[in-house]
C-alpha cells in the first residue's frame, strides 16, 4: 500500500450520514475474495473526486463514495454487510 | 446552514470558536462551543467543511482531542503544506468565528474506560490527537487501567501536548515514551531514531498482558507497528488502527 492511502475511518462521515448509523465497526464480506473484515480496515484512496474503498486483502474496489454539497452517493461493488454494526 | 439536529442523526452543525491554542509551530488546537453536540467517545473524529464565498466547498476529517468529559470540544489541526483546509484553520481562523462540522463520527477506533485490559497507544506525529482524548477520558473517569503511550515525533519541538504528556506525575498509571526520529537535544535521554524492536521490548505490553492496542499516524507508521505487534503475538482483533496522510490537509 502506498503512503497516500487512508483507511475506512476516513469515510466514516458520509457513510454514517447516508446510512443513518455508524459503519466503521460493521463487518462486511468482500465478494471478490470472500474475506471478512470491518469497514475501518478498507484501503481508501481519497484523492480521486470521491473516495475509493478497496479490500485490504485482494485490493478489489468494493465501494465508491462521493459527496457533493448535501448529496451523498455510495456505489457498492460486490460487498456485503456480514452483520449489523453494534449500536 | 445550521439546522436543528435530530437526535441520533448525523448532520452538519455550527460550532463557535472559543479559543485557539498553538501546540507546536505547525499545530493548533481549536476549542469549540458546539451547542448541538452529542457526547462523543474517545477516539472519534469530526468532518470540518469550509464554504468559499463563491459556494465552493471542501471538507476534511479531524480527530477530537478532548475527552467526552471536557467542558469544550477541542480539535487539534496540523498545517499541511499546500493543504486546502488546514492552513485556513491554523492561520486564518479566529475566536468568535463559526465552523461547520459533522460528528461525532466513528465507532471502531474508540476506547471506553470500562473496557477491561491494559491500554497500549502508539502515536506517529499528529496521530497523538485521538490518543490524547483516550488518556484524558481515562483520567477524567478515575480509571485505574494501566496505560502505555509510545509516541514517535520528528523532534522535541514537534511533540504535541508536550507539557501535558511529559510532565504528568509518575503515579498517574500512564507510562509515556517518546521516540525522536530526526533530531534531539544533546541531553535527550529518551529513544533516538525510529521505533525499533528494542524499544518495543522495553516499552510495549507483551502479548501475554492482552492489551488493547490503538495505533494512529501516517500510513507507513501504522503498517509498520501493526505488523510488528501481530508478529509479537497480539491478536489482530485487539489492534485498532487509524491512518492519515497528505490527503488529510
Amino acid at each position: 500500500m502506498d503512503e497516500h492511502t487512508l483507511d475506512g475511518n476516513a469515510i466514516a462521515g458520509p457513510l454514517h450520514q447516508h446510512l443513518g448509523r455508524e459503519m466503521t465497526a460493521a463487518r462486511a464480506t468482500c465478494g471478490h475474495c470472500g474475506k471478512t473484515f470491518v469497514l475501518a480496515e478498507l484501503v481508501v484512496y481519497a484523492r480521486a473526486p470521491g473516495s475509493v474503498g478497496r479490500c485490504r486483502h485482494c485490493e478489489s474496489v468494493v465501494l465508491v463514495v462521493t459527496e457533493f454539497r448535501d448529496t451523498i452517493r455510495i456505489h457498492w461493488n460486490r460487498f456485503a454487510l456480514a452483520e449489523p454494526p453494534t449500536p | 446552514m445550521a439546522r436543528a439536529a435530530i437526535p441520533g442523526r448525523l448532520t452538519w452543525q455550527l460550532a463557535r470558536v472559543v479559543e485557539l491554542v498553538a501546540e507546536t509551530d505547525r499545530t493548533k488546537s481549536i476549542v469549540l462551543d458546539a451547542p448541538a453536540w452529542a457526547r462523543h467517545q474517545a477516539g472519534q473524529h469530526v468532518d470540518v467543511r469550509l464554504t468559499a464565498p463563491d459556494g465552493y466547498q471542501a471538507q476534511r476529517s479531524y480527530s477530537i482531542a478532548s475527552a467526552p468529559e471536557d467542558a469544550h470540544l477541542m480539535l487539534t489541526v496540523e498545517e499541511i503544506d499546500d493543504g486546502e483546509i488546514s492552513p485556513y484553520l491554523t492561520e486564518e481562523l479566529r475566536a468568535g468565528d463559526d465552523l461547520e462540522l459533522r460528528g461525532p463520527i466513528g465507532g471502531y477506533f474508540v476506547w471506553d474506560s470500562v473496557q477491561p485490559g491494559p491500554l497500549q497507544l502508539f502515536a506517529g506525529g499528529s496521530g497523538i490527537v485521538p490518543l490524547r482524548a483516550m488518556l484524558r477520558h481515562r483520567a477524567a473517569t478515575g480509571s485505574t487501567t494501566p496505560a502505555r503511550l509510545l509516541y514517535s515525533a520528528r523532534s522535541l519541538q514537534d511533540v504535541i501536548y508536550r507539557r501535558e504528556l511529559l510532565e504528568s506525575p509518575g503515579d498517574s498509571g500512564v507510562d509515556v515514551a517518546v521516540a525522536l526520529t530526526r533530531s534531539w537535544p544533546e541531553e535527550w535521554t529518551g529513544h533516538r531514531g525510529r521505533v525499533d524492536e528494542r524499544l518495543l521490548d522495553a516499552e510495549a505490553w507483551p502479548a501475554g498482558d492482552q492489551p488493547w492496542i490503538y495505533i494512529c499516524g501516517p500510513t507507513g507508521f501504522v503498517e509498520s507497528i501493526s505488523q510488528r505487534m501481530v508478529q509479537r503475538g497480539h491478536p489482530p482483533d485487539r489492534i485498532k488502527t487509524e491512518r492519515f496522510g497528505p490527503t488529510s490537509g
